[in-house]
């Protein structure tokens, strides 16, 4: 006698929780239309950390101060796109957002010290700037891998990046 | 009556703990539980060890790296063992470095560290190693910490009498414990006595690039060559090797090879036999024998086949070879920092026997023979002996030196190792050792420069000393504070296989040169990618290449579709990271080969046999990042006869 009653409970209980999980399926699918909108009003409102302009912060790291020329060094550009070919596209394309976010046009809103350092100093950078900290979580928290440049290659990979 | 019980057992308690205190304190030292060894064996968190310590595997067959005074194990070197952890002799780069003459050998028996020297004190650049077995040398670049090459001994049975090195790594040597038909042939193994011989090999070490090279073998009687070392400073020039079954027995040599009541220790004169084989001495003899060598710019290794090798007759070169008679089939034979002392430990005897270096040279001018062996001459014993450790402990085995005059000598049979003085030969001190000591090790210990500070014992068996783990249990080392008059206990640690020998040097003269990644200019691997741009899937009949690359935290590819069942799949992987502790691993499921674990700047194969259809993945094996977890990828598998073509991608990457 007891055995089918428990039986028949499990048997309830069971066919209760499936209920409840194509419940659960509808909502979350909800949930997430209801915050792929939000998402749209927010970009309408703020500025995400990429598109933040910020012409006086130089970041921290092994470079404090830089003057660029008027002129682009073509030469040098040159080299920092091999450089760059080699170091960099692994996770950035030049036009558009790969891993991290592309170069293009970064000039217009990052101080030159503060890309160097980024490229020099990326744990320092994500740990110490509150606007590399921003970009980490922006990208996923993918952080950006230190590849050792010098910083003659880093240097060149900047002169690369005004011609974009 | 509950209460006066509670406080009676607590009366009682304490009681215990005085008494077990007064026990402590009037007791010999209890080693690590008293606080003063603690602080002298405590690196805190952080901070770096003072001596780098490289202990053999023993049958493991690799070198395990620990740190002094801590015991901390940080790395353990793959040396003659393949390595599922580091696809050591898994990976197509690796493979060869463990080809012989046999073919691939998956394991060996690793016994003998030692340091590469320059004027007779360690210069921290490589460290050389010996394979029992199946007979090998091994270099380790002590930048990499990886092995390098390894050169295959032919003519050699038991390579145990190595892999010393000279005083400026002119020499790493090599002998043979088993005597052997040479070369070999069929006969009947009771013909043993007079027709089997035994080698002594001499390989020459590159002064730049330390690559080894097999430069000749000597031809010797058909004993055991047990042990050896070479001369140091006024005796550098000279190696010194010890025999026993000076009898040639064949069978039981348990019995039959403990019949004489001295064995030999033979003194080589290799300066004159290298200026013989330099001015054209010596037959070349075919032979057949693996080199085997890495290179570091294309990550893999290559092994050829040698042909030859020069095989030198004692009777060819005379006054180049003795024979030093030595009590009791003599074990070690270790050389003082001075070169003039050549301590040797019959191992059935309980005396220590110590040869003079500058009495040998005397007795040889003055041609004071007793005999010959097979036309070798033997020397008096009486002529040359320095002096005897006198009943010391039984069983001794190996010694080494502090630099101050005492010499540490272990004894496997009483468990201890007792401390001596050269010159007067009186006892100091001894210590248990917990048990059966084998080797024992001082920083510098057989060289002209030992650091002293550290004993090593390198234990054989341990018993009751950890925590039981079944059947099988650690074996040890210990470490002891010499800085005294007296050793003191202060550690033991659990070690990997058998810690035969070791070798220790102070940490500050390599870790600055430690390597922190390979360089992607530099990798020169034929199957690299070193660019987004080089990634690729390549089909040739039924073997397809991938060119793939890893950085924080993707594949490229990580989507590959148009493999079919019945390919043979190349998974090439270049690590793209540029920065400090930076692997990433790879495993693809069925592949029927360890994973990869590839450093910045390297590249590395597996291959993959596709056996059924279907979606398969592969991901990172080696917590690399936050996204460590989303580093993954898929390859479509379909039938033999599908007409899918090969296609590959990451993410929508269309520029």
């Amino acid at each position: 006698m007891k055995t089918p009653k428990i039986l028949s409970l499990f048997f309830v209980l069971l066919m209760f929780s499936c209920g409840e999980n194509e419940e659960k399926k509808q909502e979350s699918s909800k949930v997430k239309l209801k915050t792929t909108e939000k998402k749209a009003e927010v970009k309408k409102t703020t500025t995400k950390p990429s598109e933040t302009i910020d012409l006086t912060n130089k970041g921290v790291g092994p470079i404090s101060s830089i003057t660029l020329n008027a002129e682009i060094d073509q030469a040098m550009a040159a080299n920092g796109k091999e450089i760059y070919k080699k170091m960099c596209t692994a996770c950035h394309r030049a036009t558009k957002k790969f891993i991290g976010p592309p170069p293009v046009g970064i000039l217009e809103k990052r101080t030159p010290e503060w890309i160097m350092n980024m490229i020099l100093n990326p744990d320092g950078m994500v740990k110490n700037d509150p606007l590399a900290k921003k970009l980490l979580m922006e990208f996923n928290g993918s952080p950006m891998a230190n590849q050792n440049l010098s910083q003659e290659e880093a240097r060149a990979v900047l002169e690369y990046f005004r011609t974009l | 009556m509950k209460n006066t019980f509670k406080i009676s057992l607590g009366f009682l308690m304490i009681a215990v703990a005085i008494t077990s205190c007064n026990n402590g304190n009037s007791s010999k030292s209890k080693g690590a539980l008293s606080s003063s060894a603690a602080e002298k064996v405590y690196i805190a968190p952080g901070e770096h060890d003072e001596f780098y310590a490289f202990l053999s595997g023993g049958f493991s067959g690799q070198l395990a790296v620990y740190g002094l005074p801590s015991g901390r194990l940080f790395k353990v070197i793959p040396v003659f063992s393949v390595d599922a952890e580091k696809a050591y002799g898994f990976n197509e780069e690796t493979k060869p470095m463990l080809n012989t003459s046999h073919g691939f050998i998956p394991w060996g028996d690793s016994h003998h560290p030692d340091m590469s020297q320059t004027n007779g004190e360690l210069d921290g650049r490589w460290i050389f190693i010996n394979e029992n077995n199946t007979p090998r040398i091994a270099r380790i670049d002590l930048t990499t910490f990886e092995t390098v090459e390894i050169l295959e001994i032919p003519n050699t049975a038991g390579n145990h009498s190595s892999s010393y090195v000279t005083d400026n790594t002119e020499y790493v040597i090599a002998g043979t414990r088993f005597s052997i038909p040479i070369p070999q042939r069929d006969m009947p193994i009771k013909d043993y006595k007079g027709n089997f011989k035994g080698t002594l090999s001499f390989i020459k070490v590159d002064p730049e690039s330390g690559e080894m090279n097999l430069k000749f073998q000597i031809l010797m009687p058909g004993f055991n060559y047990d042990k050896a070392h070479p001369g140091r400073g006024k005796s550098h020039g000279w190696f010194f090797y010890t025999t026993y079954n000076t009898e040639e027995a064949h069978t039981l040599l348990e019995v039959n090879a403990s019949q004489n009541d001295k064995d030999f220790i033979a003194a080589i004169n290799w300066k004159k036999i290298e200026a013989y084989v330099n001015n054209g001495g010596g037959k070349k003899m075919a032979a057949n024998y693996a080199h085997n060598v890495y290179d570091e710019s294309t990550h893999s290794a290559t092994s050829t086949m040698k042909k030859e090798v020069i095989m030198v007759d004692p009777a060819d070169v005379p006054g180049a070879i003795y024979f030093l008679p030595t009590p009791k089939s003599p074990h070690g034979c270790d050389i003082d920092p001075s070169g003039e002392y050549i301590v040797a430990s019959g191992k059935l005897s309980s005396n220590l026997t110590i040869h003079s270096f500058t009495k040998m040279l005397d007795a040889i001018e003055n041609e004071k023979f007793a005999g010959d062996a097979y036309g070798i001459p033997i020397l008096n014993f009486e002529d040359i002996l320095a002096g005897v450790v006198e009943q010391a402990g039984l069983g001794p085995l190996h010694t080494e030196f502090d630099g101050e005059g005492n010499a540490y000598t272990s004894f496997f049979i009483s468990s201890e190792v007792v401390k001596w003085k050269l010159g007067t030969w009186e006892v100091i001190d001894r210590k248990n050792t917990y048990y059966s000591v084998g080797h024992v090790m001082i920083p510098g210990g057989n060289s002209q420069k030992p650091y002293g500070k550290y004993l090593l014992a390198l234990n054989k068996i341990t018993k009751d000393r950890y925590l039981p783990t079944g059947p099988e249990v650690t074996q040890s080392a210990q470490l002891y504070d010499i800085t005294g008059g007296k050793m003191e206990l202060l550690l033991d640690f659990p070690t990997i296989g058998e810690p035969h020998y070791a070798a220790a040097i102070p940490a500050d003269l390599i870790k600055s040169k430690s390597k922190k990644l390979y360089k992607l200019e530099e990798n020169k691997h034929p199957y690299a990618a070193l660019t987004d741009d080089d990634t690729k899937v390549v089909r040739n009949g039924n073997e397809v290449h991938i060119y793939m690359t890893t950085i924080r935290s993707h594949f490229n590819p990580d989507n590959i579709e148009g493999i079919k069942v019945g390919d043979k799949v190349y998974f090439h992987v270049t690590n793209l990271e540029q920065d400090y502790d930076v692997p990433h691993g790879i495993a693809m499921i069925g592949a029927q080969t360890s994973e990869l674990l590839i450093m910045p700047g390297q590249t590395e194969t597996f291959i993959w046999y596709p056996k059924l259809v279907g979606v398969w993945p592969f991901y990172c094996t080696d917590f690399c990042s936050a996204l460590h977890q989303e580093m993954q990828g898929y390859v479509r598998v379909s039938p033999k006869d599908s007409d899918i073509e090969l296609s590959w991608g990451l993410g929508d990457d269309d520029e």
